[in-house]
């Protein structure tokens, strides 16, 4: 343990150029699948919580579902689709980290949209009357409501944030944990473990556990920021 | 608000996305050669003599001989010459090359319950470990290295089977972390161990038997078959393991001041 | 444009969750008097008034105003505000926005409505952040701004303090003055006598008397009538 810890903090310490790259390549892929999840899975999310079809409740439950999706499995799922062999073969996409953002965007997307789904069908509650009485309906009415609960939202996305720099098993499956490429912290962490190198896996482990905590208290002043200017 | 910044975000992060698009090959290999630091060496020189950057997907043998029957990398770079052969035959790839070998050792507690140490005779070690039913941790992944270690129980008569026999289903490292928290008895490649930090109580206890040598094979991904192709790049890259300057540079690599691969490309 | 009233309701029964809440009303509402909703907790006064703005369907019977495009004529007021994340300009521009009024003049509108409610100092700040009478204010401003041929006021002062609620009756007193048709629901007997021209007295659901102010406070028809005057806490 104080062998990782020594690890982590000499890792740190010493500016090694390829922590800082594996590092910002970890952050490049998240947030870049996060944003997309995010601009995807919000009105998604809004619109299934103020909708009304036959099959609705079939389609929350689903969704739901999918927020437990195996990171190994949509990795695969993604792996077959991008391969060569697989029908997007031609976009020659896989081992890329666009392939990377592709994968944690499917795995992102559902806890965005399920939470927004719930967060907003609590609030239309509060605003459903008002709303229509003013002429507001539908579609409109719900990306009003999801834009005044703008600050909750920011936890469904941190959840979806969460999951992402987390998971091993897609990245690794449609990146190839390519040296300089296609290396992330997780796969980074993973590869040291199998060379038996245990303290400097968990010194990453360590600071990819110290982003995360950054991203997230960031994420906090922001919030309490705006909602102190916005109320 | 925010949706905005986010956005600003998502295309910053994306624009490296025009991430060098230059030259560049991806080959397939396996974690045990990514693992023993040999590309590490190796390719800096390859791209200091053409420029070209390999890219390297380390799997199991059997994974990246599939990726090269799919057509997701340009090159394979493996160790299980049989497979690589039929897999010549079948016109998945256009040719197969030797390119350097390097061994197998058998690892395993110092304590040594199954009385190994010092044989030369990797067959009938394993025979006595089978004998002492000694814990012994294979990777049972359909690996180059597994397959070696199925041969050679097979050359002793034996089916491995019982609680002794432990298959991890994984990588090499995965596997020695294994077996050296049951202090377990291993076959890996010398590569792996001579890297591996973990080792706890385990110590080279088998080694020098002919029938644990390994033979390294690389192949181009047949253009017929996956016209995308990189074949000038990724002969290039074939040509170079096997050239005098490629072959040196395989022999230069060490660890601990010990060489780990020995080129033997046909001239 | 000719006017959206009168307003007609025919034959309107309302059940929910088993309940039958407005049992075959039939009734019209003419332009100018402005009309008060009265009656126990219970008697259907909130469902009515939703029935009659448009937010609830009824179960039967026919709901119908007399010229087109009624939904955008009308606006209503709510017991408790509802107010979004922004300023209490943003507010009222927001709703300018949806009834389709032109980008350059929202602002301007906005203000003016501000101003009449007397909330043009407190534009800029979050809406949420104002005290509940502010908001209400901010509410009828928001109903101020859409110029509606008839403002449905539901129970609007039961949550605020007398101050407050005088500052409010004033406001409504204004829509009067200017034209705009007021319904409204209260509890206070005091409020009714203040602001109301007609009295509709609802009963479990039916409408149990209809009559003018000044005839219906000193000679209830009805005996439940009677004892609703009489129960009420006095004059507030």
């Amino acid at each position: 343990m104080i062998d990782a810890l020594a690890s982590g903090l000499r890792l740190v310490a010493t500016l090694d150029l390829r922590l800082w790259e594996i590092v910002g390549l970890s952050l490049a892929v998240s947030l870049s699948a996060v944003a997309l999840a995010t601009l995807l899975g919000l009105p998604l999310g809004a619109a299934l919580a103020v909708g009304r079809f036959p099959g609705r409740q079939a389609v929350i439950v689903v969704l739901n579902a999918l927020m437990g999706l195996p990171p190994v499995v949509v990795g695969l799922f993604i792996y077959l689709l991008l391969s060569r062999a697989g029908p997007l073969g031609e976009l020659g996409l896989l081992f890329t980290p666009r392939a990377m953002i592709v994968a944690q965007t499917v795995l992102v997307l559902p806890i965005i949209a399920a939470l927004a789904r719930q967060a907003v069908e609590d609030a239309w509650q509060e605003y459903e009357e008002q709303l229509r009485s003013l002429g507001v309906d539908g579609l409109h009415g719900a990306l009003t409501v999801l834009w005044d609960i703008r600050f909750s939202l920011l936890t469904a996305v941190l959840a979806g944030l969460g999951r992402a720099s987390a998971e091993v098993g897609a990245v690794m499956i449609v990146g190839g944990n390519i040296d300089g490429v296609t290396r992330v912290m997780t796969t980074a962490i993973a590869l040291e473990t199998s060379k038996g190198d245990l303290p400097l896996a968990l010194g990453l482990g360590m600071v990819l556990i110290a982003i995360v905590l950054a991203l997230n208290a960031g994420a906090h002043l922001i919030r309490d920021a705006a909602q102190r200017r916005h109320g | 608000m925010d949706l905005r910044k986010i956005l600003l975000v998502a295309l910053l992060a994306l624009a490296p996305a025009a991430w060098a698009q230059d030259r560049f090959i991806v080959v397939s290999s396996t974690t045990s050669t990514e693992n023993s630091g040999l590309f590490k060496h190796l390719l800096p020189e390859f791209r200091k003599t053409t420029g070209i950057e390999v890219r390297v997907v380390a799997q199991g043998t059997g994974q990246a001989l599939d990726t090269g029957k799919r057509g997701d990398c340009d090159a394979v770079f493996v160790h299980n010459r049989n497979a690589e052969l039929k897999l010549v035959q079948e016109g998945w790839f256009v040719n197969r090359h030797d390119v350097m070998y390097n061994d197998f050792v058998i690892v395993g507690p110092k304590a040594d319950p199954a009385g190994v140490k010092g044989m030369t005779d990797a067959v009938a070690a394993l025979a006595k470990i089978r004998d002492a039913k000694a814990p012994f941790a294979s990777r049972g992944d359909n690996s180059g290295t597994h397959s070696a270690e199925l041969r050679l129980w097979n050359a002793g008569g034996i089916d491995p089977q019982g609680t002794w026999y432990r298959e991890t289903g994984s990588g090499m490292g995965a596997t020695l972390n294994t077996a050296s928290a049951m202090n377990a008895y291993a076959l890996t490649d010398r590569g792996t161990w001579l890297s591996f930090k973990n080792r706890g109580e385990l110590a080279i206890l088998v080694q020098g038997d002919r029938r644990l040598f390994n033979q390294y094979g690389v192949m181009l991904v047949n253009p017929a078959k996956q016209p995308h192709v990189k074949k000038e790049m990724g002969q290039a890259f074939i040509d170079w393991l096997l050239s005098p300057a490629g072959q040196a540079a395989i022999a230069a690599y060490k660890i601990g001041g010990e060489q780990l691969f020995f080129p033997n490309a046909k001239p | 444009m000719s006017s959206i009233l009168p307003l007609r309701l025919d034959d309107v029964s309302y059940a929910a969750g088993g309940r039958t809440i407005i049992e075959r009303m039939s009734l019209a509402l003419e332009a100018g008097a402005s009309t008060l909703i009265l009656g126990a907790n219970g008697a259907g006064k909130s469902v009515l008034m939703r029935l009659m703005h448009g937010l609830l369907a009824p179960s039967s019977g026919r709901v119908a105003w007399a010229g087109e495009g009624a939904r955008r004529r009308q606006a209503m007021v709510f017991q408790r505000p509802v107010m979004l994340r922004r300023s209490a300009l943003a507010n009222v521009v927001y709703a300018l926005k949806v009834a389709g009024v032109a980008s350059a003049d929202r602002e301007r509108l906005a203000r003016e409505a501000l101003a009449e409610v007397g909330l043009l100092a407190a534009a800029g700040r979050p809406a949420r952040v104002l005290s509940s009478g502010e908001q209400q204010r901010l509410a009828l401003a928001r109903a101020w701004a859409l110029h509606p041929e008839v403002l449905f006021l539901d129970e609007p002062t039961a949550s605020l303090d007398p101050g407050a609620t005088h500052e409010i009756e004033n406001i409504i007193r204004a829509f009067d003055a200017a034209g705009t048709k007021i319904v409204m629901s209260t509890h206070s007997l005091g409020q009714a006598r203040r602001l109301g021209d007609e009295v509709i007295y609802l009963h479990q659901g039916r409408v149990l008397e209809r009559a003018p102010i000044g005839l219906f406070f000193p000679h209830p028809a009805t005996a439940e009538a009677a004892a609703f005057v009489k129960g009420e806490l006095p004059w507030t």
